[in-house]
């Protein structure tokens, strides 16, 4: 077990290198410092001084693989992928272009982001399995045809319609919540309970369906069939049998998407003010702020290959027949 | 003169258009693939979504073929470029307005200083200039008038279907050899091969709406006007082909990527399957949006930097449009990969394959002869379940300035730009809903339509229903 998780760390390795390397040739190849500079300093302010001065201060005026000036090691690390992408593996993220430390703005946003994604995924989980079981308890009647078509019509819904509609309807006709905002501590709850009803809406229609169709996988097995033939109630065995099995690949799923709650959620992040990870990195693309840009980037591959690790270990718990080597 | 533009989607357009006919006229001659398809159109739910999507796709792709009306002409008009849809909502197009209006209004929707004949002025909600234009006493004749032409929109509707059906019914008797009248009975009871049927009444309901729209934009702003007066409906009419795009383009752009190495991968195995899995567990490692955002920000820093590279404002919007399609294409392409990995895998441990191979047949021989007819209902399969998530990914992506040029139309923008009517007051609530309705419609019979034809194509799904 202990020997698997190591390889699977080491594996990570590779992955993360190879993201660096695309994030860097998409960033410094692509586009040479000097065009990003260029746009940056807009069509009036370019000068070739003023151009060297912003690289300068970003750190960006190095060579970009191999530095001919330098003597020894040097040659390798007074480089802007050594400088810019190698320090990401030590998760130091460098300054912002306003000058702040990256890593402290995202140890400091990441809060509100979680304030809003972890209610989100276990109320949206309660509500998702609690409709799926009733469509699956009432399989092959008008509640399950209807249940689904509406899921489906839920499904089809524009996810900006849910946030739009709900700030229309709950802020501004029935002046229930602020329309947007965030305050830390418990006074933040306010501003939050809109974007999690909204967020778990949203989430309904695709959750639902999808809940149904492993419920529905589990009830045609041969157990339950045995369970039906030795008489068990409908009920007992949807909750003892189908319920518990169908719990595997659900909270496999949920344990995947575990670490990318720190991500945040751009759209609803943005349109209720919260000042998460998600805001972040929209107003980092605004700003055209590469360096969080590429931070973000690289955080969440760290943490989608967490998640990746975690699921395969989380079989073990939930599973006993699956044995990691 | 007018002459035809070639814009670079339009291309990529046109070539999806005989990819599906070429595909159409593969699969009628294949039972494997034709069974299916039958399944998918004798579902009612399947034939009525895959009539509401083909308004859809008429309409993108009268929007897809474009000409400069005025080719010799050299001054700055020559350089805009129109498409057959503008062509046909011309009165949509060129009636501009000042400013907001309500749907189908008489009225501006904010009050201006009006200079009466008298000389003096009075602070009161001025005429449109094209909305109910033809009414003299907008007050009194409003509403008959209104009535008056939705009859006549209406009737015209019932009449288009009247003919269509009547040529259906007639092709259909001519080709199941019955008369006429037998073959009208058939229907009207319910066919039981093809619900001909519910097929009408979809077509009816599509008809009646299109026709009344149409009879009724020439006298009004249906849908009102937006910020610069410009007509939503048309707007919104416009935004079908950059939805359409978005979907079909980006899957086309992956696909040869996608079955290449998916088969690739799970055929050779060894290190070409290292190679390949180290590289798409790579690219879905990154975050999709922030690759999208990375992405379009460098294209955005090379276009600024070589401007002189497009002829025109269209040309680029082109573009970008086009690259985001690519840049979809490669968040999106993996998922695919590792399905047709999987399969392929499966499939070359299979005897008729290990006879193959024993028989000395090329490796090219066997994945074109029998591993790719194998994966096909799969790649069919994520073709239709992915478009309606791209449609719905646009609208986010314009929302957040990584999606298309903010000159194009497309539905995202037009949310986009409704957020602050939504805060105006009284709001302005048109533009939102009319991209919304058609987002919602063209999304759900997408959603309805994959559902039926993963329904047809998935055997494993089908022996548990």
């Amino acid at each position: 077990m202990i020997a698997y998780i190591i390889r699977r760390l080491l594996y990570a390795i590779p992955i993360l290198l190879g993201v660096n390397i695309f994030t860097f040739s998409l960033f410094f190849v692509v586009n040479s410092p000097d065009d990003m500079a260029r746009m940056h300093l807009g069509d009036k302010h370019v000068t070739p001084e003023a151009i060297e001065s912003w690289k300068a201060d970003r750190g960006y005026e190095k060579p970009l693989l191999v530095n001919a000036g330098q003597q020894g090691m040097a040659r390798f690390t007074d480089t802007i992928f050594f400088q810019k992408s190698v320090n990401l593996f030590i998760f130091n993220f460098g300054q912002s272009d306003s000058g702040r430390d990256i890593l402290y703005d995202i140890s400091q946003r990441m809060w509100p982001s979680l304030a809003i994604a972890i209610p989100v995924l276990l109320v949206g989980l309660l509500v998702n399995i609690t409709f799926a079981l009733l469509i699956a308890f009432f399989r092959a009647t008008y509640i399950d045809i209807w249940g689904v078509v509406l899921c489906v019509i839920m499904m089809s819904i524009s996810g900006l319609f849910y946030i739009i509609g709900g700030q229309f309807v709950a802020s501004k006709l029935l002046h229930l919540v602020p329309i947007s905002g965030y305050e830390t501590g418990f006074a933040a709850i306010k501003f939050l309970i809109l974007p999690v009803i909204i967020g778990v809406i949203g989430g309904i229609g695709a959750g639902t369906r999808w809940y149904r169709t492993l419920f529905l996988e589990e009830i045609n097995k041969d157990y339950v069939r045995t369970a039906r033939a030795k008489g068990l109630a409908e009920q007992i065995i949807l909750f003892r049998h189908v319920f518990k099995n169908a719990l595997i690949p659900i909270l496999t799923g949920v344990v995947v998407i575990l670490p990318l709650l720190f991500m945040g959620s751009l759209i609803t992040e943005s349109f209720f003010g919260i000042p998460g990870l998600g805001s972040y990195t929209i107003d980092a693309i605004n700003n055209q702020d590469f360096a969080i840009v590429r931070a973000m980037v690289f955080l969440g591959s760290v943490l989608y290959i967490t998640g990746l690790i975690l699921t395969d270990i989380s079989y073990t718990f939930v599973d006993p027949r699956v044995r990691l080597s | 003169m007018p002459e035809l533009v070639f814009l670079w989607t339009d291309i990529l357009v046109f070539l999806l258009v005989a990819l599906v006919t070429v595909f159409i006229l593969y699969a009628r001659k294949r039972p494997h693939l034709s069974r299916p398809w039958r399944m998918v159109f004798s579902s009612r739910i399947g034939i009525s979504s895959v009539i509401v999507l083909l308004f859809y796709v008429v309409v993108g792709l009268m929007d897809s073929v474009h000409y400069r009306p005025d080719a010799d002409a050299s001054d700055e008009k020559s350089v805009e470029m129109l498409s057959l849809l503008d062509f046909a909502l011309s009165d949509m197009r060129l009636q501009q307005e000042k400013t907001y209006s309500a749907p189908l209004a008489t009225h501006l929707y904010t009050k201006e200083n009006i200079e009466q004949p008298d000389g003096t002025t009075i602070r009161d909600y001025p005429r449109l200039k094209y909305g109910g234009a033809h009414l003299d006493d907008p007050v009194n004749d409003y509403s008959r008038d209104l009535f008056k032409q939705t009859i006549t929109g209406v009737s015209i509707g019932i009449v288009i279907w009247a003919v269509v059906a009547v040529i259906l019914v007639a092709i259909l008797s001519l080709n199941n050899h019955q008369s006429f009248n037998d073959q009208l009975r058939i229907i009207m009871h319910g066919d039981p091969v093809i619900p001909w049927r519910t097929a009408l009444w979809t077509l009816l309901a599509m008809l009646v709406l299109l026709a009344t729209l149409y009879n009724l934009s020439q006298y009004y702003h249906v849908l009102g006007t937006d910020k610069v007066g410009e007509d939503v409906l048309y707007q919104a009419l416009k935004s079908i082909r950059t939805g359409l795009l978005i979907g079909t383009l980006t899957t086309l752009v992956m696909l040869p990527a996608a079955i290449l190495l998916g088969i690739m991968a799970g055929y050779f195995k060894g290190w070409v399957d290292d190679l390949i899995q180290y590289t798409y567990t790579t690219l879905n490692s990154i975050p999709g949006v922030l690759l999208i955002a990375a992405a379009i920000l460098m294209m955005q820093i090379y276009m600024s930097n070589h401007e002189a590279d497009f002829a025109s404002l269209v040309e680029r919007a082109d573009m970008r449009l086009l690259f985001l399609c690519m840049i979809l294409g490669v968040t999106s392409w993996t998922g695919l990969c590792r399905l047709l990995r999987g399969e392929a895998l499966k499939l070359s441990e299979l005897d008729y394959v290990q006879a193959s191979t024993a028989f000395g047949v090329g490796h090219f021989t066997i994945i074109l002869k029998h591993i790719l007819p194998n994966v096909v209902h799969i790649v069919l399969i994520t073709v239709v379940l992915d478009f309606s998530g791209l449609v719905l990914a646009e609208a986010v992506l314009s929302y957040v300035n990584i999606g298309v040029d903010p000159s194009t139309n497309s539905w995202g923008n037009m949310i986009n730009s409704a957020r602050l009517e939504m805060a105006r007051e009284p709001i302005v609530w048109w533009s939102l809903t009319a991209s919304l309705f058609f987002m919602f419609t063209l999304v759900l019979a997408a959603n309805l339509f994959s559902d039926v034809v993963r329904d047809a194509f998935d055997p494993r799904l089908r022996s548990q229903s």
